[in-house]
């Protein structure tokens, strides 16, 4: 069939059959050695987004596969994280939480955090993985860490959920605001992977990355108001607080459905600046280190 | 050569060994001791050859590998060609490279079309995942799309015969429908160029062969193949053409009987003898340790040729370690396609049955003359202890010898020139009856 097709294309090289369209010549396809800082080739990374779709697919299903409690894990670990929160922040350190309830507060913070923090680890991990499929196929590596960070969107939306549940039962009106809510989302994940991007990138040449993984998610929870409201800091460090991008984050997310005070608009300028120059980044470190990634994974 | 489908020019591949590559680019070429150490353990390049003139000019003596040194052929549309050679001779890399999973350090490849590459059967499947899941995934990794996967959906399923297990997680199948699923998506890929790296020495027997038949429609399908493989049968079969590799260059680039003939009679690592000086490293199991084997001629010596009319033996040496078991030699005669001529096992009436003390034995078995082929045939030995039942050794194709006939007209050939098929040229007993007149007249009925 190809055949036959090709050869009347062939035969008459513009006027091509309708069978002929169908089978249009194949790509040329040129392998030759790269030096330097190389193209992020977007556009392929389009035609595998299939690929993309079934390795999400993957991870989401296997992640709980032999567990007892499944994806209750997915708010378990918000949940207990923010009861811990509230007995020792909020009770007993009597932390201020911007007139909000102390435990829906740290609730709200950990959500998004959630999100990030396992979108980090996993995609920082994704190339070692996935070392398997790096040696033995071809397909464009940033699949990889994408799939992981994307692959956390369903535990998101789980401990969501229960974010919305908590609102509820204290009786926090939804506003428009909640319109906000994917943008900052969005930069969550965007942040992620930026950092993911490097991460997994270095993982391939150094392992150290693994035991740097849970250390830099730790001091970065520390450094992000999800324990303790922003305000803590006064007006004039905001803006270079918001060089963390998280801080956005968290504090977008609590003003999105809770209320209150609105992050101030140079300080999230500060975080999406951040979180692109990151995402670039790390996006054109990774092509650069991809062509090593087979051979040393 | 219109119509190509792959064009390789110099293709060279390096790999760094001390430093690792990139960190070495950047500067960071400073590794610990220990990582040294798990390279030296790791590194899968371990086999392949240096190239001296790299090494000069990388300017980093010692520490890089040429596993591919200046490759170049081309592949026209539609062309069957296996890629032989031995271990480590560089047609993984090769391979690699044509599938873009690394790049060469120089040179180039042009494809033209899209390029399914099968380095491994069930690359990427998932044991918590069940057959249909695992289907799908398997597909896009192997760039099917959706649309296509899900048309040959019931195709693949029945081709790999595991229609009752399909919503099972794979992890509970046995390794027989584990191979045939992943095998089954995989002849399904319709790509203008397919790769295949020795994919064929998984699964049984049978389905071994509805794989073969299934390539060979793929191939007749006008599609290019590039066929990897150590099984010279499959090889033989499939690819009219063949390229032979070593050393990371082409060696031979031709019909597939020249080159897989050039392969093995060049006794690309066989000879008619081998030994293990050093005894530890000698293949060995709990009873018995190998010490030798040889292919010798009529007078005792070792024969890398031996005439077709002229008895050979087969001597194996070997020690005896833990004495009280019954022993078991045997071997399998194979032809340079791989086909069996014949295999035996000790019949020594003296041993028979009887346990052997340690010490060492030397176990031969003679092979008429006027019985085997001319060309090259290979050995195998392997040594069985009885009561339990323990295998000590088994080494394929372990040593090589050439069968030479002869034009002095007392072989099986006579004063024929032609080709003679067969494993075999026994030389058998003619009889001619003839009676003076017994040929029918002209006009008359024969059976009169």
């Amino acid at each position: 069939m190809t055949v036959q097709a090709r050869t009347s294309v062939k035969e008459d090289g513009r006027e091509r059959t309708a069978q002929g369209l169908r089978d249009a010549p194949p790509p040329i396809i040129r392998i030759e050695p790269s030096r330097g800082w190389v193209a992020l080739r977007l556009r392929e990374l389009w035609e595998y987004r299939e690929l993309l779709y079934f390795l999400i697919a993957r991870d989401i299903s296997v992640r709980y596969k032999q567990t007892a409690l499944g994806a209750a894990w997915a708010v378990i670990q918000p949940f207990l994280t923010m009861v811990v929160f509230s007995v020792f922040f909020g009770h007993l350190a009597k932390m201020p939480s911007d007139g909000l309830p102390y435990p829906i507060f740290a609730y709200a913070g950990l959500v998004p955090w959630g999100l990030f923090a396992n979108g980090l680890a996993q995609s920082s991990n994704s190339l070692v993985s996935n070392a398997n499929l790096v040696k033995k196929v071809y397909f464009p590596r940033l699949v990889a860490p994408i799939a992981a960070v994307l692959g956390g969107v369903v535990d998101f939306l789980l401990a969501f959920v229960m974010l919305l549940g908590m609102m509820y039962f204290y009786g926090v009106p939804i506003g428009m605001r909640i319109l906000f809510l994917p943008a900052f989302m969005l930069l969550a994940l965007v942040v992620a992977l930026g950092v993911g991007l490097w991460l997994s990138a270095l993982n391939v040449q150094f392992r150290d990355v693994r035991y740097v993984v849970p250390f830099l998610i730790q001091l970065w929870l520390f450094s992000t108001p999800v324990a303790y409201p922003s305000t803590l800091l006064a007006e004039r460090w905001r803006v270079l607080y918001g060089l963390n991008p998280m801080v956005s984050v968290v504090d977008g997310f609590r003003w999105a459905l809770l209320g209150g005070r609105a992050a101030s608009g140079p300080m999230v300028a500060a975080s999406a600046l951040a979180a692109v120059v990151v995402l670039v980044g790390g996006a054109l470190y990774f092509r650069r280190m991809e062509r090593t990634f087979a051979d040393v994974v | 050569m219109t119509d190509v489908s792959i064009v390789a020019e110099g293709l060279a591949k390096q790999y760094r060994i001390g430093a690792r590559r990139s960190g070495a680019d950047l500067g960071w070429g400073y590794r610990t001791l220990r990582d040294a150490v798990s390279d030296a353990v790791s590194r899968p390049f371990r086999r392949t050859r240096r190239w001296p003139q790299g090494n000069a000019e990388s300017g980093d003596p010692g520490t890089t590998i040429w596993a591919l040194r200046g490759v170049s052929f081309q592949i026209g549309q539609g062309e069957i060609v296996g890629i032989i050679g031995r271990n480590g001779a560089g047609k993984s890399t090769l391979l690699k490279i044509l599938s873009r999973i690394t790049e060469p350090t120089k040179g180039y490849v042009e494809l033209r079309g899209r390029v399914g590459s099968l380095l491994e059967v069930g690359t990427g499947f998932h044991p918590e995942l069940t057959g249909r899941e695992n289907l799908y995934l398997n597909g896009a990794i192997l760039g099917m799309r959706r649309i296509e996967i899900q048309r040959k959906f019931d195709e693949i399923v029945a081709f790999a015969g595991i229609d009752r297990f399909i919503d099972t997680a794979v992890k509970h199948y046995s390794s027989g429908m584990y191979t045939r699923l992943a095998f089954a998506i995989a002849a399904h890929l319709e790509p203008e160029i397919l790769l295949v790296d020795e994919v064929l020495s998984v699964g049984d027997a049978q389905f071994q062969r509805k794989c073969l038949d299934k390539m060979e429609d793929v191939s007749r399908g006008g599609r290019t193949v590039l066929f990897v493989s150590h099984n010279m049968q499959a090889v033989v079969r499939l690819c009219p053409r063949s390229i032979l590799i070593e050393d990371g260059l082409v060696l031979k680039d031709g019909p597939t009987d020249e080159v897989v003939g050039a392969y093995l009679s060049a006794g690309l690592g066989t000879s008619a003898a081998r030994e293990w000086r050093d005894l530890p490293s000698a293949p060995q199991g709990e009873v018995a340790r190998l010490v030798a084997v040889r292919v010798l001629d009529d007078q005792g010596q070792v024969a890398q040729a031996v005439d077709i009319r002229r008895p050979v033996v087969f001597e194996v040496e070997y020690d005896v370690l833990r004495g009280g078991h019954p022993l078991r030699t045997h071997f399998e005669l194979r032809n340079h396609r791989g086909v069996e001529a014949f295999s035996g096992h000790d019949l020594d009436p003296a041993w028979r049955h009887r346990p052997r003390p340690a010490g060492r034995y030397r176990t031969r078995v003679t092979v008429p003359g006027n019985l085997l082929a001319e060309g090259t045939m290979f050995l195998t030995i392997g040594l069985t202890a009885l009561e339990p039942r323990n295998h000590q050794f088994y080494l394929r194709d372990i040593v090589a010898f050439q069968v030479m006939d002869t034009i002095d007209g007392d072989s099986a050939r006579g004063d024929f020139g032609g080709h003679m098929g067969g494993v075999v040229r026994p030389k058998l007993s003619w009889d001619n009856a003839y009676e003076p007149g017994g040929t029918a007249q002209e006009g008359q009925a024969v059976d009169q």
